[in-house]
């Protein structure tokens, strides 16, 4: 992994509020879909496509690319902005979202659009799904890894725990789990449906490596990757703490806006604020 | 008479007939299709002797995976080996895989078009004395109802290990259904096989009814057809192994000669051998059916030839539904 030098990380500060603004538009523009996961995982997919993952748009089939699971398939409208800003498909394609027809299904389906590594949406068989990807590449010894995005909320899904109880007994340090710990589902804070704390001790007692990171912080999460990517005895699982919704002042922190459709003129207002911080983004690094 | 062409074993008839589980079968095609192809791996959920995967895993460790009692995770590492060169292969009881994992076979496995195979064992009544939560019943019906899945039940060890090598060789997911208890050998290693093809076993002069069958219930319906020529009552009997694609070509075919079909098949009538041939009549040749296998019903614990004879799928059951057929012929 190259290092972050001050352009590059200007780069993706500011690919992460293009990304969020695409979410805004696609999303109202399709009528339905998820938000808050999609809004606070911008800096994750921007650093894991942008930054940190080996691979090639232009040859999505490249057998020794590193493998990206989303294992959340409901945050797809910042994954298909994200591949397509990364030069997956035309990024005019993204308004073809949930509509008749599309290769932009409303969950993610692997043989719909390229960059899909796998169909997603019914929660918590991603970490599974990952950990057979790091075990095939074990055996072929290829030296491509494998991320697998997760939602706090898929934790609750025995299946999840399955697949951290088996890439532990494998030792699949090539496998890093990113968990968006943005505390909320869709009937409300994940602590008052279905408590996951203590969820580091869990995920050490399951025999991994747990890196905990504020997951808006750019530096600091491909700081987290390169320590995933230098501990050899046991897979990683970096858990991302983030704002739910993030970046949109009316919505941050709401586990309404896990998904609801806009009321009239709250796409014009969150597009306007994420205007605002793209000036700020833009000045900050000027100084 | 014995169709000469599917070359079965020649002691068919006889009460010294070998017997075999179906499972051994799976076994030695999992050895030969490990040999043939190092991308074959094998899954299991802590039941390596039962399913009889235990050759494969002492010939290639480094290819087999031990996955703990955990179907769901069974399914769902098998899809991400699938997707990744590898021709995952994994076992365990029908009633836990694919029952318990159902939505990850229908999710990772075919809409993700994986190309993962799923052995499911001790299906049937004929489990015995395991009882009911042990006696896949529905197995059928839930894999076939699934897009991308091919559907395919053996009706003897060496067919299993046939349909097993063959499986290795068909791109995509493939559902192999096996008993645990001994059954007949019906077959040879000269038997043809062909996935997706019926196979006629047996065909009368006169035929009245075709008898349509899949598994090692087959037997007992070769030894209906045996009893009844005795009677002058003529039949076909076909091995339907491939339960989807259903070869409803060939089945529209020999119904067209018969105009009446008797279903036998260890497994919910609904859903199953049953409903796939009846949905073939329908659409293209609607005549008289009748139905052997489990009427929406559960088993129980029993030795396998109790439970065959209660749940009426033993010999005088197919007889009896044969003679009734041709009763409705008129």
């Amino acid at each position: 992994m190259e290092a972050l030098h001050e352009k590059k990380l200007q780069f993706l500060e500011l690919m992460t509020n293009r990304l969020r603004q695409e979410v805004i538009r696609i999303v109202s523009g399709a009528g339905s879909g998820h938000i808050a996961g999609p809004l606070d995982t911008a800096e994750i997919f921007t650093s894991m496509y942008f930054h940190v993952l080996q691979h090639d748009p232009k040859h999505p089939h490249w057998a020794h690319r590193d493998r990206m699971v989303v294992s959340c398939g409901h945050y797809c409208p910042m994954f298909y902005a994200t591949l397509a800003h990364a030069g997956y498909f035309k990024v005019e394609e993204l308004k073809t979202l949930r509509r008749i027809d599309s290769r932009l299904q409303g969950h993610p389906h692997r043989n719909a659009l390229p960059g899909l590594e796998t169909t997603s949406g019914p929660l918590g068989s991603g970490v599974s799904q990952a950990a057979g990807m790091a075990l095939a590449a074990r055996l072929d010894r290829k030296k491509c890894r494998v991320y697998c995005l997760t939602s706090d909320g898929e934790h609750q899904e025995g299946n999840t725990w399955e697949g951290i109880m088996f890439a532990a007994k494998h030792r699949l340090s090539n496998l890093t789990v990113i968990v968006d710990r943005n505390n909320i589902q869709i009937d409300g804070y994940t602590e008052d449906i279905m408590p996951l704390e203590p969820f580091r001790a869990k995920y050490e007692a399951f025999g991994w490596h747990v890196v905990e990171v504020n997951g808006h912080d750019i530096p600091a999460f491909i700081g987290a990757i390169a320590e995933a990517q230098a501990i050899y005895e046991k897979p990683t699982v970096i858990i991302a703490h983030t704002v739910a919704a993030r970046g949109v002042s009316f919505m941050e922190r709401d586990y309404l806006w896990h998904s609801k459709p806009f009321k009239p003129g709250e796409a014009e207002q969150a597009l306007k604020e994420l205007k605002a911080e793209q000036e700020k983004i833009a000045q900050s690094h000027e100084k | 008479m014995i169709n000469p062409d599917a070359q079965l074993n020649p002691s068919l008839f006889e009460e010294d007939i070998a017997q075999v589980p179906t499972r051994n079968g799976y076994g030695e095609g999992l050895v030969l299709a490990g040999e043939e192809n190092p991308n074959v791996v094998a899954l299991c959920a802590d039941l390596k002797e039962s399913t009889r995967v235990e050759a494969f895993a002492k010939k290639f460790p480094e290819r087999f995976v031990e996955i703990g009692v955990a179907e769901q995770n069974m399914a769902t590492v098998a899809a991400g080996l699938g997707v990744s060169g590898k021709i995952p292969f994994i076992s365990s009881y029908a009633t836990f895989s694919p029952g318990r994992n159902w939505e990850q076979i229908r999710t990772t496995i075919c809409y993700n078009d994986s190309n993962v195979k799923i052995a499911g064992h001790h299906a049937g009544i004929s489990v015995g004395p395991d009882g009911a939560t042990h006696q896949a019943t529905e197995d059928i019906a839930m894999m076939r109802a699934l897009p991308n899945m091919r559907v395919i039940v053996p009706c003897d060890a060496i067919e299993a290990r046939k349909a097993t090598m063959a499986a290795a060789h068909i791109w995509g997911p493939v559902y192999l259904r096996f008993a645990r208890e001994k059954t007949p050998v019906i077959t040879t290693d000269s038997t043809p096989f062909a996935p997706g093809r019926i196979q006629v076993l047996w065909e009368s002069k006169k035929p009245e009814v075709l008898v349509i069958g899949a598994g090692p219930i087959l037997a007992n319906a070769l030894f209906a057809a045996h009893d009844l020529e005795k009677e002058k009552i003529g039949t076909i009997v076909v091995n339907c192994h491939t339960l989807k694609p259903l070869d409803e070509k060939g089945i529209i075919a020999l119904a067209k000669r018969a105009e009446a079909v008797v279903t036998v098949e260890e497994h919910q009538i609904t859903g199953g051998l049953g409903g796939a041939v009846a949905e073939a009549l329908a659409k293209h040749h609607p005549i008289p059916i009748e139905f052997v296998g489990m009427h929406d019903t559960f088993g129980e614990s029993g030795t396998p030839s109790e439970l065959m004879e209660k749940y009426g799928m033993g010999v005088k059951d197919i007889l009896a539904a044969i003679k009734k057929v041709i009763r409705r012929k008129k």
